[in-house]
């Protein structure tokens, strides 16, 4: 028998029972929706979380004074004074997978513009900054060598600072503003950035260089951290290794002991929240796909009814000549008409379904063509494996046996 | 004259747990082509157990069946498939017919196993079996918008669409009132004077009359067999019955 006629067959039996058919259909229709959308949910947080941290730009490999903890224990305050600014000269010199390199000394306080204040953070930088963090000066300028080596108290402002001291849109370009009491000139304006991953607002900072950071502000010897970038994607690994021979050697650490500082990449830190976010999109696929199971298994069970009620049916068409064959072809393209048609609507179900989750929670859903594609397989490979065994059971009935059921 | 059926020393047993039931004990018949034969006995002597073996439904358990010089014992389930697709026609008590489907597409159903047939052939032999069966106007009717005469004639093009080599039937009109019976035999007889060959089984002796031929079995065995002599000419009978006969 043609696969056209087969089908018809199989269109016929299931028109003969629309409602039952239908309640049959909801199992996949449910099922495949579930997992559209919960793939959905899960690829959406992992994308943004890939743009927020590629948003820090790739190539960025931060050194951290002190060691990894163990167990919480932080070993000894000196630890935390580890890193000084030759160690930057060091790594740029050394170190070969390295491009940029900067020092960040940074200080907690209210900044004061006449008669309004305003908490924030400053960061001692220097003149690399803008292209390890990837950001850039949308007015005025950035400060110069110069300024860096005689500590000038110049400052330039993200748009936070602007909104709350001088009201959104106005110019601060050339005004001096107070932090802890030092007065700095504003030169230029940081980039809108928005918050990243963590909820921090990466517009609530004053940027200066990290000499008057280090000698006027905080009166320190070392600095915070250090931030460099490597010079591509691919080569943050060798980057950090390279800076990790360097600085070994500098603070003369013997092999025996541990490093006093801690090197973290972006790389690691996308794998590592790739990987959180990929068990969640496993774990919500697991939870839809069992209820795409309980949808197939509610198809076998309308396929046993379907057989034992057309057994007489079976008897004849075997009567006349129909093989086994045939005859099991039927009955699979009867359940595989249910979950294909199942699937397909249950995979328009779920992208609506996404797309409204989507803006009612303000979460990114990201609805893969793969995972379509996926269902839509599925799908077929449910209506047959669950399909198999009540249209086996019709192939394998004997033709007068058949023929003689009550 | 061809021998059609050949049926050697054969045996059936049914077995039910531990009770084997021995529902043929050893036939020996032959059926020629272009006979028109009937098989009669008792209820439970065998009867339609024969016809389904000689319709290739049902093996053997031991003896030979030779249909249209082949031997059936041998053959495959599949094989058996494509014999009864190609070679017989069936027409059962209870018609048999797919509900909701139209008598055409009823019609059609054993083309549809047979791959060398296309649908406008399939169309047309199917339109010319109910034709010939006197159901051209009923083509698009389904089982319950018929009644049960035409309903078996339905099931009668269906039986003879494929062209088969031999038409079986088990108590045809055994659901039919008289009238409706003879309607239904006048069909065979005009089928078996076309050269069709006709085997089928009956409760009652005048509808055998209708035969050239009666086998008789008893507790799986054939009694005796005798030539027809006072043949019931189906549409003789008709023409002289009244309309409103029972
Ligand atoms: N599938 C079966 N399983 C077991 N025994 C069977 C089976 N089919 C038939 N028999 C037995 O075989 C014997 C012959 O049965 P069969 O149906 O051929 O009789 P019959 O002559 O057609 O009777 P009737 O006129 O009542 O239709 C009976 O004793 C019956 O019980
Ligand atoms: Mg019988």
């Amino acid at each position: 028998m043609s696969i056209k006629n087969l089908f018809k067959i199989a269109m016929n039996a299931l028109l003969r029972n629309k409602f039952r058919a239908f309640l049959t259909m909801l199992g996949i229709i449910i099922g495949v929706a579930s997992v559209i959308a919960m793939l959905g949910i899960g690829q959406g947080s992992k994308l943004s979380i890939q743009q927020q941290i590629a948003g820090m730009g790739l190539n960025l490999v931060t050194v951290v004074p002190g060691s990894q903890q163990r167990g919480g224990v932080q070993f000894g305050a000196a630890t935390m004074q580890s890193l000084k600014e030759t160690d930057v000269d060091a790594i740029l010199s050394e170190c070969t997978a390295v491009l940029a390199a900067t020092p960040e000394v940074r200080g907690n306080g209210q900044v004061v513009f006449g008669a309004l204040n305003w908490p924030t953070s400053l960061y001692g930088e220097n003149e690399s900054y803008l292209q390890i963090r990837e950001r850039s000066v949308v007015n005025g300028r950035m400060f110069t060598d110069k300024e860096i080596s005689s500590a000038a108290k110049v400052c330039l402002v993200g748009q936070t600072v602007i909104k709350n001291l001088f009201g959104e849109g106005a110019d601060p370009v050339g005004q001096v503003i107070r932090f802890k009491k030092i007065p700095f000139l504003i030169i230029g304006v940081l980039d809108p950035k928005g918050l990243n991953t963590f909820g921090q607002d990466q517009d609530d900072l004053l940027l200066a260089p990290y000499t008057t950071v280090q000698k006027r502000v905080q009166a320190i010897t070392w600095v915070n951290s250090i931030y460099t970038s490597a010079v591509d994607a691919g080569s943050t690994d060798q980057a950090a290794t390279q800076i990790t021979e360097t600085l070994r050697r500098h603070h003369k650490i013997k092999a025996s002991d541990q490093d006093d500082f801690t090197i973290r990449n972006q790389a690691e830190l996308l794998s590592t929240f790739s990987s959180v976010s990929n068990i969640l999109t496993v774990l919500l696929g697991a939870i839809a796909g069992i209820s795409l199971l309980v949808g197939g298994i509610g198809i076998m069970n309308i396929m046993y009814v379907s057989v034992t009620e057309r057994t007489r049916e079976i008897g004849l068409r075997m009567a006349i000549g129909g093989k086994g064959r045939d005859i099991l072809m039927q009955f699979l393209a009867e359940s595989m008409l249910l979950s294909i048609t199942g699937g397909v609507i249950g995979i328009l179900v779920g992208i609506a379904a996404s797309k409204i989750i989507g803006s009612a929670m303000s979460w990114p859903v990201v609805v893969l063509p793969s995972s379509e594609v996926l269902s839509f397989a599925v799908c077929t490979i449910i209506g047959i494996f669950f399909g198999w065994y009540p249209a086996k059971k019709a192939a394998s009935l004997d033709p007068i046996d058949a023929l003689r059921y009550e | 004259m061809k021998k059609l059926i050949e049926i050697i020393k054969l045996k059936k047993d049914y077995y039910i747990g531990e009770v084997t039931v021995h529902a043929l004990k050893g036939v020996d018949m032959v059926v020629n082509e272009g006979e028109f034969v009937a098989i009669m006995g008792a209820s439970g002597s065998g009867k339609s157990t024969m016809l389904n073996i000689i319709g290739c439904l049902d093996k053997p358990t031991f003896g030979d069946y030779i249909l249209d010089g082949i031997n059936i014992s041998g053959l495959s389930r599949n094989e058996l498939a494509s014999y009864r697709n190609r070679k017989l026609g069936f027409v059962f008590q209870t018609y048999n017919l797919l509900p909701r489907t139209t008598a055409l597409d009823n019609v059609e159903l054993p083309l549809m196993y047979n791959a060398t047939v296309k649908s406008k052939e399939r169309k047309e032999r199917a339109i010319a079996a109910l034709e010939s069966v006197g159901l051209a106007d009923r083509m698009y009717h389904k089982p319950n918008q018929l009644s049960g005469g035409q309903q078996q004639r339905v099931a009668i093009a269906r039986s003879l669409v494929n062209d088969p080599v031999v038409i079986l039937a088990d108590e045809a009109t055994g659901n039919l009132d008289t009238r409706t019976s003879y309607e239904i035999m006048a069909l065979f007889q005009d089928l078996n004077n076309k050269g069709k060959t006709v085997v089928f089984v009956t409760h009652e002796l005048d509808i055998a009359k209708c035969a050239t031929r009666n086998v008789i079995f008893k507790d799986g065995v054939i009694l005796r067999e005798s030539i027809v002599q006072d043949r019931i000419i189906a549409r003789e009978l008709l023409a002289g019955m009244p309309i409103e006969a029972d």
